[in-house]
């Protein structure tokens, strides 16, 4: 995997500026991104998984600061000016975000949603353009596509609007779609769809980051997993080895926190005990200790350090379950 | 036979949509068309389907909040009127309800504490303060709170906390039918499965039924007995977990269960 990188990220942090004080969203992560691969970055809420992305795009709220590094395909993101920024999310990274409704202008015509990006920017002309947005609502599967280009998103269903919202990102013809909770607000047999819909795109040659806290959806589409806890990349796994092998004890509680349709329905789920750490809070040691039934007073005492396992692994954690390709 | 804590039979309801344009007819949206379920004393019902497909509408309507058009709710074999609110009162202390989001149903001018007596003066009248407060401590550990937190209002807490309190509100006065309506839905993961493993020990340790409310079928396996697939507003499936698991019959039950996106275990 050495060589070829899409997205490189060394030590970013973000933080926020708020009347309580400043708050640490995301510590130090580092992590690349291969073209073609899909990467999904897991965490549940406050762990700082959408916000690290918006980092990247340069898509912060206004008290927010980044620091460290992004690189996509070497071009610094971090700092840069808004026109260099615009550069960037117009032709080479694309966003797909939860709600549809609330992403999709509502006074604009499906055609026009589709064609501004590449009208606006002048990589094609007004006949080209439709011919592609066309072919765009092909992709995701949206029928009668001619149709669909002179209605509004109100006129469509939750399910077909996020196939709009995943056109509209084609679009520009990126190398890389970020994709933040995609199928979150939607039923399970919409996601189904639109998980497909995300897996041939990624199977025609696009790289993706899947920002979800769904580890079904995961199982079906991702190639590599990062887990976030608190702010950090606790660990960064293929999709096979963590689920079959979680190497760090946060990653294998949420694990084991999923209800299951195969597991015994009878038993109780194993659930991790305790909350996780408000925004804002520090912790001095390991930000999993409180609630992890292994730590031991090395773990309260100092934050451990990404260390790399065999089999392209990494793992933040001074005590990580033994992995079987062994260390 | 004993009759069914809760008997609903034949539940219609029907939402209006106004009238169509120019001396247009009114029209008319059936949220629930004939839907029957029932429930045992101590059992556990979930209630399945996706968005639109009545299952809150059943909630509310079981509850009072709705009027059904068609239809009638037998309450250990009596038939009750739900919208007679003087009459359902009574009713109130059996039947608790639990929503999905937890800071949205508590009051937000309330301590976690004051919401919980609310509840128990409302239902049950006045109780001197030495009682409401040692009942106040022993639901609070009951439902995995420091008690210490009763002081804190819903801002103070996390969803997970907030969820809790929601429940010890809803347990306190021992209502013998739990009705949860997404009640976990909102939450993380790993909170997600702690109020999972709390539901279904409060349950079992109080002998309550469960009325559980859900769009996620693993989650409605750990809990419910008894599974109903409802799909617009028709019930399209009802069966035992084991078996609407394993042999789904409607087409529509397997299509639902074919599209969770699922962790399989590796095979060993």
């Amino acid at each position: 995997m050495a060589g070829e990188v899409l997205l490189g990220i060394r030590n970013l942090g973000v933080e926020f500026t708020t009347p309580q004080g400043t708050v640490h969203a995301v510590r130090d992560v580092s992590l690349d991104v291969a073209p073609r691969e899909c990467l999904a970055i897991v965490g549940e809420s406050g762990s700082g998984k959408t916000q690290l992305m918006m980092a990247c795009l340069g898509l912060l709220a206004g008290n927010g600061t980044a620091s460290g590094s992004a690189r996509f395909l070497g071009e610094e993101l971090i700092g840069a000016d808004e026109t260099a920024l615009n550069q960037v999310r117009g032709a080479g990274i694309s966003l797909v975000l939860q709600d549809p409704m609330n992403s999709l202008t509502p006074h604009l015509r499906i055609e026009r949603l589709l064609t501004e990006g590449v009208l606006d920017r002048g990589m094609l002309g007004p006949s080209e353009a439709r011919a592609r947005a066309l072919r765009a609502l092909g992709r995701v599967g949206i029928t009668e596509p001619e149709a669909r280009l002179r209605q509004y998103p109100h006129e469509l269903s939750g399910g077909m609007r996020q196939r709009v919202a995943i056109a509209i990102a084609l679009m520009t013809e990126p190398k890389l779609l970020i994709a933040d909770e995609p199928t979150t607000a939607l039923d399970v047999t919409v996601q189904a769809k639109v998980l497909d819909v995300l897996r041939d795109t990624r199977d025609e040659g696009l790289a993706i980051v899947l920002v979800t806290h769904d580890l079904g959806v995961v199982a079906g589409i991702a190639d590599r997993v990062a887990v976030m806890y608190a702010g950090e990349l606790v660990e960064l796994s293929p999709v096979e080895d963590l689920l079959a092998a979680p190497a760090h004890p946060y990653a294998a509680g949420l694990l084991n926190s999923v209800p299951r349709l195969d597991d015994l329905a009878e038993s109780r789920l194993r659930a991790i005990e305790g909350q996780p750490p408000r925004p804002g809070e520090v912790a001095i040691g390991c930000a999993f200790a409180p609630r992890c039934a292994a730590a031991s007073e090395v773990c309260r005492e100092v934050a451990p350090r990404p260390r790399v396992l065999a089999g392209g692994r990494t793992v933040s954690c001074h005590a990580p379950f033994s992995v079987e390709a062994g260390t | 036979m004993s009759a069914a804590l809760l008997q609903v039979e034949h539940l219609s309801v029907r939402y209006p949509l106004g009238r169509a344009p120019l001396l247009g007819r009114r029209r008319e949206f059936d949220a629930l068309a004939d839907v029957s379920v029932s429930i045992e004393e101590g059992g556990s019902l979930g209630i399945v389907g996706e968005s639109g497909s009545g299952k809150s509408t059943l909630a509310r309507a079981i509850l009072g909040f709705v009027a059904p058009s068609s239809g009638r709710i037998l309450w250990r074999g009596e038939p009750i009127d739900t919208t007679d609110r003087e009459r359902m009162r009574p009713l109130r202390r059996q039947m608790q309800v639990v929503f999905q989001d937890p800071f949205g149903s508590l009051d937000p001018r309330m301590t976690a504490g004051a919401s919980v007596v609310e509840s128990i003066t409302a239902l049950e009248g006045r109780a001197d303060r030495a009682a409401l407060e040692s009942r106040i401590t022993a639901v609070f550990r009951e439902v995995g709170l420091d008690p210490s937190l009763a002081r804190r209002y819903p801002h103070e807490l996390s969803g997970g906390q907030c969820q809790r309190v929601a429940i010890a509100r809803a347990t306190v006065v021992r209502p013998q039918l739990l009705i949860c309506d997404e009640a976990v839905s909102a939450l993380d993961v790993s909170v997600q499965a702690q109020i999972v493993n709390l539901l279904r020990d409060t349950c079992r340790r109080h002998g309550m039924a469960l009325l559980f409310i859900s769009h996620n079928l693993a989650v409605v396996r750990h809990l419910c007995d008894d599974i109903a697939v409802l799909c617009q507003g028709r019930l399209v499936e009802r069966a035992g977990r084991e078996q609407l698991f394993a042999a789904p019959r409607d087409p529509y039950t397997k299509a639902l269960l074919a599209a969770v996106p699922e962790l399989r275990r590796p095979a060993s």
